[in-house]
């Protein structure tokens, strides 16, 4: 096989895999493998937004549930002041969530390396203790949506189908616009700055503006996440964004290879199985997650995708 | 707001700055000399906690109890250290965030398996307890006081031992170039394994000191973890000076924040609306404090020269 048949083998397959999902939801428990469909696509996408950081940027960000947790509560506040348009609370959601990258990542793409790592640790967590304080909303115990979002006055989000058609609708398209702008001039400069920032201010461009594009670019994204993400779970608590999450989202990452963006995809469907898997066998699952996530990365490099071939980047 | 009522809170804040400042040390030094990022070092700190509880509860005493904890978390932490982060110095800063988060998870969760969800508490010792009065008619727990002490006694001793010894001379020199100091005969593994294990210990120490006024809980070293971290970040990775200057500054602004917000706003607002922004607020200050550090000086106070 050529290099670039299996560059698309991969994507290709995760893709029509996760279009067959809902008819096959119909030979089981439809609801439970819906709703774990739809779980698996949403954090693909939040995963996938943060390989574009990790994989091309080469921007370790351990603050990413952030941005999911501003999607998750521009849906809850929204609702809760009794608006539950779609279309308002997805703006909401990425006009916070540009902002909010907007702000951090100019702060924090002054800094690089442990030091990123670090800050957008502190901002995300920041944020976190933030909702916890919004008694109005919730607080630490966060509040439950009184109905999914609407589309244009209908309840058309309110089938499982529709929610899930929706999300992975959303996926398809985030890939395809991050395959697109990776491959693109912005991409080489961002892939480039990994690689050596020195040569790259050299040769005339400016790192820091298309680092900051790409943070905000991964934010919006993972804003959408999160948008969807409360619309699944109907609820929207502080959880959402806790750094466990941000942590969870890297081991995605890692676990379907970085610097791909379908791997996020493979990665986010192997972490759900583990957790599926292991939290049937045993009440204290974590502690055999863990291990398994040490011995992941001491053993398994270039994850899935890197398995499978066709590693780009 | 009265006076005595704000020397308690700084006093406070200045035993809580200490605490972290166990904790960011051992985590600046690692970092320094070896170039790891130890999430995992936050975990040390509720290990520490579970041994001087456990060693307290079988002896009945928390001294025999805090002095047992103190060499259990040093062995513990050199095992982590032999069997999993030494494979982890050559990798990336992404696999060693990675792998050592696997390992906060294991260990909560270990906690958790061997002495459940529930917070257990630890008697303050005997002689500890109870009050004493200080300046202007107020009166400060013993055992606070106790901690400010130990905290303020670390900090010299590591000043000591960083600044006039030979070892000190050795990590220093280590945190500026590791390779040079290795190729001029001096065992750098060893040297890590050492640093390593005084960090663990001290982080260890920094949880048996809180034990008794804290509830020791699964998953209490993650929020100290972060606070760790802005700490060091703020004080400049690699140097002591600043992590000790800078976890002073985080303990204050963080408990003062707190009292003060909701007092300040109140010129501004009325009554509910600014206890509830400041209740927002506060928890949200030392980050903000990070923020603007950073943005002036992008590599702390105190920038290591490499």
């Amino acid at each position: 096989m050529s290099a670039r048949l299996r560059g698309t083998l991969l994507p290709v397959s995760l893709f029509l895999a996760l279009a067959l999902v809902p008819v096959f939801a119909k030979l089981g428990p439809e609801s439970f493998i819906l709703a774990i469909a739809t779980r698996l696509v949403i954090l693909a996408l939040a995963a996938m937004s943060l390989d574009l950081l990790i994989g091309y940027g080469g921007l370790v960000s351990f603050g990413h549930a952030a941005f999911l947790g501003i999607g998750a509560y521009a849906v809850g506040i929204l609702s809760s002041h009794g608006i539950d348009d779609a279309l308002l609370q997805l703006a909401a959601a990425l006009a916070g969530a540009a902002l909010f990258g907007l702000l951090t990542g100019l702060i924090a793409l002054r800094t690089e390396g442990v030091y990123f790592i670090m800050i957008t640790l502190a901002f995300g967590q920041m944020l976190f203790f933030l909702a916890t304080s919004l008694a109005a909303y919730g607080g630490d115990d966060g509040m439950t949506l009184s109905s999914r979002s609407q589309i244009l006055g209908h309840d058309l989000l309110r089938s499982d189908a529709a929610l899930y058609g929706l999300s992975l609708g959303a996926l398809l398209l985030c890939y395809l616009l991050c395959r697109r702008l990776t491959a693109s001039r912005f991409g080489r400069v961002l892939s480039g700055t990994r690689e050596n920032r020195t040569r790259m201010e050299a040769i005339g461009f400016q790192p820091f503006r298309f680092q900051l594009v790409a943070y905000v670019m991964a934010g919006l994204i993972a804003g959408l996440a999160g948008f969807l993400f409360a619309n699944q779970t109907g609820f929207v608590s502080p959880a959402t964004m806790s750094w466990q999450r941000s942590g969870d989202l890297i081991f995605m990452v890692v676990l379907g290879g970085v610097g791909t963006l379908h791997g996020a995809v493979a990665g986010a469907a192997a972490f759900l199985l583990l957790e599926e898997v292991l939290s049937h066998w045993t009440e204290h699952w974590r502690i055999l997650f863990g291990p398994l996530l040490v011995l992941a990365v001491l053993f398994a490099r270039g994850g899935i995708a890197g398995l499978v071939g066709g590693r780009r980047g | 707001m009265s006076l005595t009522l704000l020397a308690l809170q700084a006093l406070n804040g200045l035993q809580f700055g200490l605490i972290l400042f166990l904790i960011a040390a051992g985590l600046t030094l690692i970092f320094g000399v070896m170039d790891f990022i130890n999430l995992a070092h936050g975990v040390q700190y509720m290990v520490g906690a579970y041994l001087a509880a456990w060693f307290t509860a079988a002896t009945g005493s928390f001294g025999l109890g805090l002095l047992l904890a103190m060499p259990t978390a040093l062995a513990f932490g050199l095992l982590l250290e032999v069997l999993i982060f030494r494979h982890l110095y050559e990798r990336s800063h992404l696999d060693q965030v990675l792998a050592t988060f696997g390992i906060i998870i294991f260990l909560n969760e270990g906690v958790r398996l061997l002495w459940g969800s529930a917070p257990l508490s630890v008697p303050l010792p005997e002689s500890l307890s109870g009050s004493i009065p200080l300046f202007g008619g107020i009166s400060y727990p013993v055992y606070r006081l106790a901690i400010i002490a130990a905290g303020l006694g670390v900090a010299a001793l590591l000043y000591g031992l960083v600044n006039h010894t030979r070892i000190g001379m050795l990590v220093r020199a280590g945190a500026s170039n590791a390779a040079m100091v290795s190729a001029l005969g001096i065992n750098i593994r060893l040297l890590f394994t050492v640093v390593f294990g005084f960090g663990a210990m001290l982080a260890g120490f920094a949880g048996a000191m809180v034990a008794p006024i804290l509830s020791v809980e699964p998953g209490m070293g993650d929020n100290v973890l972060i606070l760790a971290f802005v700490v060091i970040v703020i004080g400049g990775i690699g140097s002591i000076r600043g992590a000790f200057l800078a976890a002073l500054l985080v303990g204050l602004v963080d408990t003062l924040g707190r009292f003060i917000a909701p007092t300040l706003l109140r010129a501004l607002l009325d009554p509910a609306a600014a206890s509830q922004t400041g209740r927002a607020l506060a928890p949200m200050l030392i980050y903000i404090l990070m923020a603007a550090i950073l943005f002036a000086r992008p590599s702390g106070l105190f920038p290591v020269r490499r």
